[in-house]
């Protein structure tokens, strides 16, 4: 099934919670290299569709592929490992830690694997990482707060953090659900402006959004969900001109 | 070789000068003396493990007298079976609470939180009532095991005859059981060593690591981790760390009894931590001090000495109040703790380090006092 530059296949997949159907018949094809957005109205079941991609919920029937190989049923540590990173609708970040402590613990994964037993050298000597660290958290803009404890970030300024610890790991599939909730209005535009900047590279996003702004400024194709189906899908300007999805966001749905 | 920052070298130093000098520091308060501050190295080691799991994963285990007792049987075995020397004794007790801290902490890391103490309780129990029945050939049952004169021995009887009396553990001449001051600066190297591996783990990327799980361990899963692994090597680390504990105290006093393994020996681990400051590299040690300096005066106490003492007031206060505070003293000792704890938990939950770092927030910083300091700042970043 898998296609050469197709990186993400989510194939059939049907998840109910009790009698809800919270995704059905979900078909949807991300090619490599890409931006995809996934708009839909609240309760839609994007959210949803990502925590079956990386592992936390396991699709009633369906599968995940990606790059080819089948993800569904991998434990979450594993679905990283291959190189699939996401981001959370709200902030998932280790708030006892300092920023730069934060970051650095991806980039350990991303180095080290899922486990290494490396207690002899201190943090303080391993300096790649420190400053791999660094130029991320500089690119989302908090490299100034780097001994901060995490805790203290506002909502916006945790989903910047949690951006950086996406991207410290170079995924080769970045999973962004509602990277801007939350943000000023200046520090959208700055997110917008660090996610066209790593375009291409190799990595491929899938990014949720409520922003429309965001979504046009940097989606290549949109897939539109609606209770738990896909109700449109194709490149912007389609999606755009769709009654259907007109009517997804204005006709009332929940 | 190490790999330290300056601050640590300070701190790492400070730390060793003072448990070298305990015999020195501890004269004007009457603790001076060697039975005595081998205690305050064996629980400090004790301790300092115990909060490599518990201060840094946040997994508060109820059954690490388990292992206590274990290294403790494991060290007296190689006296009766092997030889006097302290070296293999320590190394069997380290390698038999490794073993068994592997197995438990495979079956109990399974569960978190509550569960997780509860399930390590069971097992602490599950062993002593083992040790008091099933096991009564290993470890002599209620009698406890001990040293006798029929013992093997085999490697010492290679080279010596054997003396009339049971002999005592030695370290190439130096004689360790008995209270003398060998047995106390062999706990004391024991210490500085555990000392100096917590600080690596603590300032490691492994030390990292376990505190981010603490933090949130879910999103450690998320990021690429598998957690169990690392978790497992913490609680293999910390159990060792309390075989090296009860191995020690079998070579400085070669007898053992069930009761070292009882829940309530699993509970003063946690105190002391708790007293001293948990996930801090000083706290756990002077909690274990503390601890143990005040057991030891007021399990000490009696009727007569609270007379002795409220011995100016008039007969009519002195009765009702000796009578009361008697309650604390002595075998009462434990109902003292038990107060001290609660205030503790609800005034001061950072413990002794805590009030340490607020008196010196209050007086500014003063210069050479860089123990405390270094400690009680534990740089955010690492
Ligand atoms: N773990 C769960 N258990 C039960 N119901 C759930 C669970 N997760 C999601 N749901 C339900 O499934 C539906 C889809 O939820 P989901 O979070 O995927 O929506 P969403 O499209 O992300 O919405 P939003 O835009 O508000 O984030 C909702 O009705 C939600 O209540
Ligand atoms: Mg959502």
């Amino acid at each position: 099934m898998p296609i050469p530059n197709i990186v993400l296949h989510v194939a059939d997949v049907h998840k109910s919670f009790g009698g809800l159907h919270a995704l059905s018949d979900v078909d949807l094809q991300v090619q490599e290299g890409t931006t995809h957005a996934i708009i839909g109205p609240n309760g839609a079941g994007k959210s949803t569709l990502l925590n079956v991609c990386i592992g936390r919920l396991a699709p009633d029937t369906g599968a995940v592929v990606f790059d080819g190989q089948v993800i569904t049923g991998k434990l979450p540590h594993e679905i990283n490992q291959m190189g699939v990173v996401r981001v959370f609708q709200t902030p998932e970040i280790f708030s006892d830690l300092s920023l730069l402590q934060n970051v650095m613990v991806p980039a350990f994964a991303k180095r080290d694997g899922s486990f290494r037993l490396n207690a002899i050298r201190p943090v303080s000597s391993e300096t790649g990482i420190r400053d791999e660290a660094l130029h991320w958290l500089d690119d989302v803009g908090l490299a100034d707060q780097r001994d901060a404890i995490a805790a203290s970030l506002s909502r916006g300024d945790k989903r910047r953090l949690e951006l950086a610890m996406g991207l410290v790991q170079k995924p080769r599939l970045l999973l962004l659900d509602e990277p801007t909730a939350g943000m000023s209005r200046h520090d959208t535009n700055s997110t917008i402006e660090l996610l066209k900047k790593i375009k291409g590279r190799g990595m491929t996003k899938v990014i949720i959004e409520h922003d429309m702004h965001v979504v046009f400024s940097l989606a290549d194709r949109i897939t539109v969900l609606a209770q738990g189906r896909i109700i449109a899908d194709g490149p912007p300007d389609e999606v755009r001109g769709n009654p259907k999805v007109q009517e997804a966001y204005l006709g009332g749905v929940h | 070789m190490l790999n330290l920052s300056r601050s640590d070298w300070l701190l790492l130093a400070g730390f060793s000068a003072v448990v070298l000098c305990l015999p020195v520091i501890l004269e004007p308060i009457g603790a001076a003396y060697p039975a005595l501050m081998q205690k305050f190295c064996i629980f400090g080691i004790f301790a300092i493990g115990f909060n490599i799991l518990f201060g840094l994963t946040g997994y508060l285990s109820f059954g690490h007298a388990a292992f206590l007792g274990i290294g403790s049987y494991a060290a007296v075995w190689s006296f009766k079976l092997f030889t006097m020397n302290a070296i293999p004794a320590i190394i069997m007790a380290v390698f038999f609470a490794a073993a068994f801290a592997l197995i438990v902490g495979y079956v109990c890391l399974r569960r978190s939180g509550i569960y997780f103490s509860i399930l390590t309780l069971a097992f602490a129990q599950m062993s002593y009532n083992l040790v008091y029945s099933v096991l009564t050939p290993l470890t002599n049952g209620e009698t406890g095991l001990q040293l006798t004169l029929n013992d093997p021995r085999i490697v010492d009887a290679l080279f010596y005859e054997p003396a009339a009396g049971l002999p005592r553990v030695d370290l190439f001449g130096l004689f360790i059981s008995g209270g003398g001051y060998a047995g106390f600066y062999l706990c004391a190297a024991m210490l500085i060593i555990c000392f100096i591996i917590a600080l690596l783990i603590f300032r490691s990327p492994f030390g990292m690591m376990l505190r981010a799980i603490k933090s949130n361990q879910n999103r450690m899963r998320y990021t690429g981790f598998n957690t169990r692994p690392y978790l497992l090597a913490a609680f293999v680390i910390s159990g060792m760390y309390a075989g090296l504990a009860g191995g020690l105290m079998a070579a400085t006093d070669p007898l053992v009894g069930a009761e070292r393994m009882q829940w309530t020996a699993s509970g003063e681990v946690v105190l002391m931590t708790i007293l001293g400051g948990v996930g801090t590299l000083v706290g756990p040690v002077l909690g274990a001090a503390v601890i143990k300096y005040f057991e030891n005066i007021f399990s000490s106490f009696g009727d007569a000495t609270l007379h002795d003492v409220f011995g100016f007031l008039p007969d009519a206060v002195e009765q009702p109040v000796v009578s009361f505070l008697v309650l604390f003293v002595g075998d009462g000792w434990n109902l003292t703790l038990g107060v001290v704890f609660m205030l503790i938990v609800i005034f001061l939950p950072g413990g002794i380090m805590e009030g340490l770092r607020r008196i010196w927030n209050l007086f500014g910083r003063r210069p050479g006092d860089g123990k405390k300091v270094l400690a009680a700042h534990p740089r955010p970043a690492e």
